[in-house]
């Protein structure tokens, strides 16, 4: 299973600034292990995050992201304690969902 | 070692090879680093088929306060990618694992059963179980070995994630100890003969020139300002150098997108010394620490940190 995100999400003058970094392999595609064989790609295609019902980001994404992306973005619309929630899916499957309160 | 790094047919003159100082006269490094003339360093290294395969020029260029890299290792930290293997390494370290099935919260780094708070500024240190001074990474690799029940050869022959594989437990294991004394200050002890003779081995093998290039730590690490390429070196023969090189590792390495180790920090400068490969645990490795943290004393734990 994966291993959990690393989330802050902060109330910053009406906004709330969301600063997301993922664990993730993110393998191109690409690259050759050491036995010569292409190493399959593997990587986060799809990043959704909601506050209270509402879908409030969605991202699709290739193969072009870096290792353990980290992503970053604002919103208004929310109050301090509040739940946010983040779920990535990759393209094999796997899926890992998080939540944190709005500090 | 890589294959061919110890019979590379050099021959150079102490000028051609390694050193060449201010008047173009060939001089050793002088041990304490604090010699004169040290302005510019050229490495032209040869391989059999007489093809130049390296040429750097480090010359002296003073710190700025601004410079690009401290701007760059701020925005980085920020959102330190290590702090996904503190998290793995947090849930390593409480989990029963292994054979045994047992937790490592009953590991003794030096302060007392299952105490990690603080501990990672007190390492190396003696051990009266083991009868031997030991880092943090040999007295992990000890408690999976006598706690959990893992085999010692196993952990010794891969501790650190080849590139583009998951880190290894062990490094997780350390980011999470390292993370644990951010904000300590460093006071590796010197109060026993064996950390004491650790110490002074230690230094030794810092200032021992040996190898293809005759070449020692100091060499790199004996003067302010050196550089390979743009990436400078810390004067490890100062405090403030030892400090800066000792509170950052380990350290999460953007170049290769994952943590990094102070073992594997130091097996790496030797490689690139190309000494015989410096074997991970081995007493050499926990001396160079041992002497860089002594001399890192008063400092303040920042692991793990971002590096390039």
């Amino acid at each position: 299973m994966a291993d959990p995100m690393k989330i802050r999400a902060v109330m910053q003058s009406g906004r709330v600034e969301v600063k997301i970094l993922m664990s993730h392999q993110e393998e191109t595609g690409l690259r050759k292990g050491a036995d010569g064989e292409l190493v399959p790609a593997h990587f986060i295609s799809n990043v959704s995050v909601s506050h209270a019902g509402r879908e409030v980001l969605r991202v699709q994404w290739g193969r072009a992201i870096s290792k353990n992306p980290f992503l970053q973005f604002a919103f208004r619309g929310a109050a301090r304690g509040d739940e946010l929630t983040v779920t990535w899916i990759d393209n094999l499957g796997d899926t890992r969902t998080d939540r944190i309160t709005i500090a | 070692m890589k294959p061919g790094t110890s019979r590379l047919a050099l021959t150079p003159s102490r000028c051609e090879g390694l050193i060449a100082s201010e008047g173009g006269s060939c001089s050793p490094l002088p041990l304490a680093g604090e010699g004169p003339g040290v302005r510019a360093m050229a490495v032209g290294v040869r391989n059999r088929r007489g093809l130049a395969l390296l040429a750097l020029a480090l010359l002296p260029v003073s710190a700025h306060a601004a410079d690009p890299t401290s701007v760059y290792r701020q925005m980085l930290a920020e959102d330190n990618p290590a702090e996904l293997a503190v998290a793995h390494g947090q849930q390593l370290w409480e989990q029963p694992r292994g054979p045994r099935q047992a937790a490592l919260t009953a590991c003794d780094l030096g302060q007392g059963p299952g105490v990690v708070k603080g501990a990672f500024a007190a390492l190396p240190r003696y051990f009266a179980d083991t009868a031997s001074v030991m880092d943090a990474e040999s007295r992990l690799v000890h408690c999976m070995v006598t706690i959990q029940g893992f085999d010692r050869q196993q952990l010794a022959a891969a501790p650190f994630s080849e590139a583009g594989a998951p880190q290894t437990d062990l490094e997780a294991l350390v980011a999470y100890v390292a993370a644990q004394s951010r904000g300590a200050k460093i006071r590796v002890p010197q109060s026993t003969s064996e950390e004491h003779d650790s110490y002074a081995r230690g230094r030794d093998l810092f200032y021992r020139r040996a190898g293809p290039y005759d070449f020692s730590c100091a060499n790199c690490h004996g003067a302010d300002h050196l550089r390979i390429r743009l990436q400078e070196l810390p004067n490890l023969t100062r405090p403030e150098g030892a400090r800066s090189a000792f509170a950052h590792w380990p350290a999460y390495r953007v170049s290769q997108g994952a943590v990094r180790t102070m073992q594997w920090r130091l097996s790496d400068c030797v490689r690139q010394q190309r000494w015989p490969q410096l074997i991970f645990g081995s007493q050499a490795s926990i001396d160079l620490s041992t002497y860089l943290g002594v001399l890192a004393a008063g400092g303040t734990m920042d692991a793990p940190s971002v590096r390039r």
